[in-house]
Formats: structure tokens, sequence, C-alpha cells
């Protein structure tokens, strides 16, 4: 049972990671490298607002959110809008710069186990008798409600349908009158945020480290390609499957080796079946 | 000019432009010209350690050939084949490593341990990255990149190959004499053998792959061989500088999966000259020695080598080299006319 | 009687997402033939050719080549049992000289079995056996054009050079995907004796092409294509004395005709 519960709840924390990757790379089929960079950057930017500058904890979240999702827009419109549709300089560029950020923060002192965010409820409860804190409830509960919000957002609204029309086929959206580069702009400034999100909901649960920004730009990346490279509901579907892997393997084999299972996932989704579960890349298999 | 002396250049432009693996060398002049830059970098390199000031100093000239090595794997896998290698620091750890465990577990010289390390690292790194050959070049840019992050990740949970500690004891060369040239002496080695493989017949054969693999497929030649070929030289390469750089510094540690070793040889080739194999090697010689300068501002160096890189692939300049080349051959047309 | 048939596909489909590309094309090439495929814009020609030889996977259907079941191999296996394929879309190695564009095919493993369009069996120096493939096919020896970069050659050189590049491998069965496009006429007259060459040479030909009159000029069989399906197959005469291949080529006067042909 316990394995259930904590199953779940590792898979909405990598559905949270996942998503904003997710996002980009599906409309824009931009690989987002500075990802992680951009989840401990929202991490210290709260931390800075609530701590150095006293304001509210709800407030500092906007903000920072806010702030981050500006700061994807930016990187979008002054760099990577030079390279669009060079992949290759698009992966090296969004990686320098997501390095860039981190080893600046690193470099600035942001270093050490001091740095951390207060949980929104503190205390915890039992669920069918398994400890759980609310913190972890909370993940779950907004891992859903993003996914479920997202949802509605790109059936129902205008920039939603848009988005979606650019990452099924990109000439036919432009041929509708949908702006490129302003749609891959909204992406980028979303994606951006929800790292943020997902730093906000995930940061209070440990400290905020600077190596956190590999490990989510790893996990993220895994679930994207076992997912499917492209696939918003791809993405979700694997940070279950990764998830509860993780789980199992934590409990029966040892928790160092939950790095080992994403490897494994990306390896064998490579060899197996490249295109991932849902992914539209079927140029991987057929190409003229 | 005379007629006759027209027709003499007419045909000897043929000869020139057929023979284009030896060249027809009609003077002393033409001759110089083409051999001096490479004469003048070879007696370069090799007279450096003699003017270092001070065993520091010969040290970083290692450590640059070091990344000089990594470099030239880059740029040969970038530009000659079309996949980007973004975890260079994966050849150095498994070339450490491997090296490492022969030298403390079966107690094999520096002269033994090098050569086998780089044929055992080569062939398990190509192996490592097999999957993710007859994919687009997205995907093994990906895989490159998580590759060293994942090792660090694995051998410090793990704890195994001595941990966060690394492997410690292994015998350094004999002579540091020794130690310097066998490091430059490897570079040169693989970088005129990497220019001189790249127009051989093989050489064309990558160059395809990444050009035209449609053709190449028509052509009846199965790519993915054709890749893992490349990926074994090119590892081949970063192995044997792991090699040498546990031997250099008798120590094997998880910071050889770091971050510099991944990048600075990108920036490197990016500023040296990205296609010429030899602006890799120039771009590290400015580098490293830049980095040792720059060592008291800690990661922060990782930040400028990351603006450099940055700054490159957006502006697209070509690098110095290339630049040198253009405005070398502009001389030559200067000189052939007197 | 009839000899058997070099390369057999049967029933072959594919499908892209909705649109129905190929729907059960059926034929029979024989050896030493020069087959015709033609058809109006859109209908499945080069698909045909992509699907027999490899470069995209089929829906459904068969090809033997030989006897031997080729439907599932890779494109370069195909190449290397002898069924090779110029592309529509030139794609010389532009950064390369001609002839070094003819070193990578002699680099295959069927070049080196079999030693290139006229070797004896023994490869020897790639590039000389590159530059006398180019003469045999057109390019003037003496002159610069076998060192000309690939890219400042003009169309009907590259046309050649794809030719040649098939030849390298020694081919059994060479798919020409409009090889005759983008040619003047005096072009095409000079490519025909070449073509016809290549027949006595024992070379089997597949033809796809648009320019009907000098395809008729070497086609043994023609066969038509129209919306993913066969139409017919037979000599030059037959087919363009055909109704149905009339109708296909330039539409019908009559609406009915023509509704019941697209709901049909």
């Amino acid at each position: 049972m316990d394995i259930l519960i904590y199953g779940t709840i590792n898979s909405a924390a990598l559905a949270l990671y996942a998503l904003g990757f997710a996002m980009v790379y599906g409309v824009s089929r931009l690989p987002n490298f500075a990802h992680g960079a951009l989840y401990v950057l929202s991490g210290f930017m709260t931390w800075f607002f609530l701590n150095s500058l006293g304001l509210n904890y709800l407030i500092s979240i906007i903000l920072a959110m806010l702030a981050t999702g500006l700061i994807g827009a930016l990187m979008y419109q002054f760099i990577l809008i030079r390279i669009r549709g060079m992949e290759i300089s698009e992966i090296m560029a969004t990686y320098a710069m997501g390095l860039a950020i981190l080893e600046g923060l690193r470099w600035g002192g942001f270093k050490g186990m001091t740095y951390t965010l207060p949980a929104f409820i503190a205390g915890s409860t039992t669920i069918f008798g398994v400890s759980v804190d609310y913190q972890r409830l909370l993940v779950v509960a907004i891992g859903g409600a993003v996914v479920g919000l997202l949802w509605l957002f790109t059936h129902y609204t205008r920039t939603g349908l848009s988005l979606r029309g650019m990452a099924q086929d990109e000439r036919a959206a432009l041929m509708l009158g949908i702006d490129s580069d302003r749609m891959a702009l909204v992406a980028m400034a979303f994606g951006s945020s929800l790292a943020a999100l997902a730093a906000i909901c995930l940061l209070p649960l440990g400290n905020i480290v600077v190596e956190a920004g590999y490990n989510v730009l790893i996990l993220a990346i895994a679930v994207c390609i076992v997912g499917g490279l492209g696939s918003w509901m791809g993405a979700v579907l694997a940070a279950f499957l990764i998830g509860f892997a993780q789980i199992l393997t934590v409990v029966y084999l040892g928790a160092h080796y939950q790095m080992v299972v994403a490897l494994l996932a990306i390896i064998l989704t490579l060899i197996i079946r490249p295109s991932g579960l849902f992914g539209r890349q079927k140029e991987l298999e057929e190409r003229v | 000019m005379k007629p006759g002396q027209q027709r003499q250049e007419r045909i000897d432009r043929g000869i020139r432009i057929r023979s284009d693996g030896l060249y027809a060398l009609m003077s002393w002049r033409e001759l110089s010209y083409l051999t001096l830059p490479r004469l003048a970098l070879i007696a370069g390199m090799l007279i450096l350690p003699l003017v270092m000031p001070g065993m520091y100093w010969q040290r970083v000239v290692s450590i640059a050939c070091i990344y000089a090595l990594l470099a030239l794997s880059f740029d040969f896998l970038a530009h000659f084949v079309g996949l980007v290698c973004l975890g260079g620091a994966f050849f150095v750890g498994t070339g450490g490593y491997l090296a490492a465990i022969l030298n403390t577990s079966f107690g094999l010289s520096p002269v033994m341990t090098i050569p086998l390390a780089t044929v055992l690292g080569a062939a398990l790194c190509t192996l490592l990255l097999l999957p993710c050959l007859p994919l687009r070049g997205v995907y093994f840019a990906i895989v490159s990149l998580m590759y060293p992050l994942f090792a660090m990740r694995v051998i410090e949970a793990l704890n195994i190959l001595g941990g966060t500690d690394g492997i410690l004891g292994i015998d350094s060369f004999s002579n540091r004499w020794v130690e310097q040239y066998a490091v430059i002496g490897a570079t040169l080695l693989f970088l005129f053998g990497t220019r001189r493989l790249v127009n051989m017949d093989i050489g064309l054969v990558l160059r395809g792959v990444k050009d035209n693999d449609q053709a190449i497929r028509a052509s009846g030649m199965n790519i993915t061989r054709y890749k893992m070929l490349a990926v074994f030289i090119a590892s081949a390469m970063g192995c044997m500088s792991g090699a040498f750089l546990v031997h250099i510094y008798m120590w094997s540690g998880i910071s050889q999966f770091a971050l510099d070793f991944s990048i600075l040889p990108i920036a490197a080739t990016v500023i040296g000259g990205s296609g010429t194999l030899a602006g890799a090697v120039i771009g590290c010689l400015i580098l490293v020695p830049i980095s040792e300068l720059l060592r008291d501002f800690g990661t922060l160096r990782i930040v400028f080598y990351a603006a450099i890189l940055m700054g490159f692939i957006v502006f697209r300049s070509e690098g110095l080299l290339v630049y040198g080349q253009r405005k070398y051959h502009q001389f030559e047309r200067w000189t052939t006319r007197l | 009687m009839t000899p058997e048939p070099i390369l057999q596909v049967k029933n072959v489909t594919k499908a892209f997402g909705g649109i129905q590309a190929l729907n059960g094309v059926s034929f029979d090439v024989y050896e030493g033939e020069i087959l015709g495929i033609i058809g109006p814009n859109g209908s499945g020609k080069t698909t045909v050719v992509n699907c027999i030889t490899g470069f995209i996977r089929k829906t459904a259907g068969e090809v033997f080549f030989r006897g031997k079941d080729i439907s599932r191999k890779p494109p370069h296996k195909i190449a290397d049992m002898g069924i090779t394929r110029t592309f529509q879309i030139m794609r010389p190695y532009y950064t390369l000289p001609a002839y070094k564009n003819l070193v990578i095919p002699l680099f295959s493993p069927r070049a080196k079995r079999t030693g290139g369009w006229r070797g004896g069996g023994n490869l020897g120096d790639r590039k000389t056996v590159g530059i006398d493939i180019l003469e045999e096919i057109g390019f003037e020896r003496d002159s610069f054009v076998p060192y000309k970069l690939a890219s400042s050659l003009p169309t009907g050189y590259l046309k050649r050079l794809e030719l040649a590049r098939c030849l390298a491998l020694k081919p059994d069965i060479i798919f020409c995907d409009e090889i005759f496009s983008g040619l003047s006429m005096s072009e095409i007259s000079s490519m025909v004796p070449l073509i016809e060459r290549l027949q006595m040479d024992g070379i089997t030909l597949v033809m796809i092409e648009h320019r009907l009159r000098e395809l008729f000029r070497v086609a043994n069989r023609v066969m038509v294509l129209n919306f993913g399906e066969k139409l017919m197959e037979g000599t030059a005469a037959a087919v363009m004395a055909d109704e149905a291949v009339k109708k296909a080529y330039f539409g019908s006067e009559n609406i009915e005709e023509l509704v019941g042909d697209v709901n049909g």
C-alpha cells in the first residue's frame, strides 16, 4: 500500500518536472536544457523574496513564477530565436545558458545546505495506514490540477488551442495565421513558469541545492523520451511508469538505484521504441 | 602571359587539382608554403615544455594537450560525422577509471595501461552509445550529455570504484620529461592522423554520413556501422586523454566526469575554428592557460566558457583558424603572381 | 514461354495516416527490360520506388527479388543485393568533387565484391575507377569536369552523376526517378544512348517519368498508376491508346464521369 502512495507522489513529482520541458519541446521543437537551471533559480528567487526582502510567502511565489517566466521569454527572444530550427545549436545554447545560471549561482555563494523553503501546510496525516505529510499530498493535488488545467487550457482557450495547433503541425498552424515565434515565446514562458511551479511545490521537501538543477534536467528528459518527445500525455504516462519503477527499486533494491532506473528507462526506450510511448516522431522509423 | 606559358599553366593546374592528396611541388617556395604552418605548430608544441617557467606551467601544457585530444574528438565527431557529443567527460572518466583499475588492481605500468585503457574504453563507450546511433542526431546529443552526469551519480550512490574518494596510488610516469612529451606526441599524432583520415576514402564516407545519409544508404552501406567506427575513434582519443590524466595526477575520481571536460573542449573548438581539427588544438592551447589564470574564480570559469560558447553559436563566428586560413590563402595569391 | 521475372511486386499498400498513397499495386519486372512507370502527379510513383527499395516501410504487400523476399529489408541491404535507385531531388555530395562522389559508393561492400562497373572484380584505386566510370557516363576526361565540385555542375551532369553512383555498385536493377526532368531536349537526346547502352550491358531499368515522348523511345513496357492504383500496363502504343489513361491525365469533360471517378 505504501508503494502505491509513494509511487503516486513520486510520479506526480516527475510529471511536474517534465511538463515544462515537454510543453516547450512539443510546441516549438526546442529542447530547453536550461530547464533544470530555471527550476533552481526560481527556488532561490523565492527564498530571496521571502527572506531577504521579507515579503509574504504567497507573493514571493507569484513573483518568482512570473520572474522565471519572464526570464524564459527573454532567453527565447534574444538568443534562441536566432538559432531556431538548428536543433544541435539549440541544445548547446540552452545547455550553456543552464550551465551559466547554475554555476553562476554556485559561485555567487548559493551552495551548502542552508537554503530551504517552508512547507505550505505543516504536519502530516495518515492515509490507509501510511503516514504522509501534507506537503507531499499537495504535490499530488497540484500535479493533478496542473495536468487538468493544462488540458482545459489547450482545449478551450484561444492561446491554448494555438499552442496545440503548433505542436501538431507547424506549417498548417502558420497557414491559419498562428504566429510561430509568438507561440514559441508563450510556450517558453509557460514552460519556465511550470518549472518554477514544480520548484515551489517540491523544494520545501528538502533543501535548495544547485545539484538539483542537473537532477531535474535528467529526470525531465528521461520522462519526455520515454513518453515520446513532443507528447504531453505521453510525458504524464511516462512519469507514472518511471515514478513507480523508481519506488519499486527503492523498496526492493535500495535507495541508491533510483537514477539507474532513469538511465535504463532511456536506453530501453531508445532500443525498443525510439519514438517513445506516444511520440509522433515517426520520422525515426520511416524516412524518405 | 605568352601562349606557351598559359598552356603550361593550364596543364599544371590539372596536376595540382587532381593530385590533391599529394602536391606536385615545383619550387621551394611552394614546399615551404605548405609545410611552414605545420612545422611551426609541431616545433612550437615541442619547444613548449622547454620554455615553460617551472613545473606548474609544464603541467599546464600537459593538461592543455589532454583537453586538446578531447577537443579533437569533439571536432571530428561534430563536423565530420555530424554527431554532437556534449559529454566528452564520459570518455575521460571511462579511460581514467580503466587505467586506474589496470594499474592498481593488475599492476600494469603506464606504458601498458594507457593503450589498453584507450582500446577497452573506446569499446565500452561505443557499446554504451550504440542505442542512439541509428537515431537522429538530437538523441546522440542528449544521451552523451547525460552519461557523465549519470556516471557521477551512480558511482557516488553505489559507492563503487572508490566512491567519492576515488582510486588513489596510481603510478606516474618515470620521468617528467617522458610525461610531457608523451602527451604532446600523442596529441600531434592524433591531430595529423585525423586530418589524414578525413581525406582518405573512409573519411569521405564519414563526411557523407553527415551531409547526405540517404545517398549512403542507397549505395549499400550501413550508416550505423560507420557511425560506430567514428564514435570508436573519437572515444579512443577521449579515453586516452583520461588515461594520461590519471597518471599525471596519480588519482582517479568522479571529478573526471565533471563539466569542465565536457564544456571546455567545445568552447575551444568553437574559438579555434570548427571544422579544422588544428583549430581545436590551438583553441585548447589558448583556453587552458586562461582557465588556469582564472582558477581563483572557481566555477565562474564554467560560466565564462558557457558564455563564450553561446556567443559563438548565436553569432556564428568562424573561429581563429578559419579566419587565419582565409588570410593565408589570400597571401598565397599575391606571392604566386610574382 | 515467358522468363521468370527478376522483381515481383505483390499488392503493395501504403497509407500515410489518412492518405492512401498506394493501394494494392502489383507488377513484375523482367530481366534486361526497360519498364516505364507513368501517371499523373500524386499517383504514387515515387512512393512505389521508396517502398520497393526500402526507404519507406510498407503498410502491406511483398516484394520478391530473384525469388527472395526483400519486403522487410533496410535500404542499404536492398542496395547491396543489386537494386539501386536515383533520387528525384538529386543528392550528390555537394562539397566534394565529382569523382570523389563516386569514391564513396565504391567503398561499399557490394562494390568491393563486384569491382564496380566494368571492374573485373578487383577494385584497385577508387579514384581512378571513379574517373573511369565518369568517363563512361559522359564526363569528358581531359577537361576539368570530373574534378569540379558537385555544387558547381549543371543539372545534366548531376543527373549523370546520380546514375554513376548507381553504376558504381554494378547493379542488376536501377530505379530512375524522373531522370529526364529538368533537362533540355538536346540533353535528353544525349542521355537516351546512355540508357540504351546500360540496357545492352544487361542492367534492368525501371524509369519513372513525366516526359512521355522521350520515355516511349526507350521503354519496352509501360505501366500507368493513378491515385495509388495500377491502371494498366502494356506496350507504349497500347498505353497511349487507352481511354482510362487519357482520362486520368486529362480529366473528363463529362461531369457525371468526373464525379463518379472521385466517389468511386
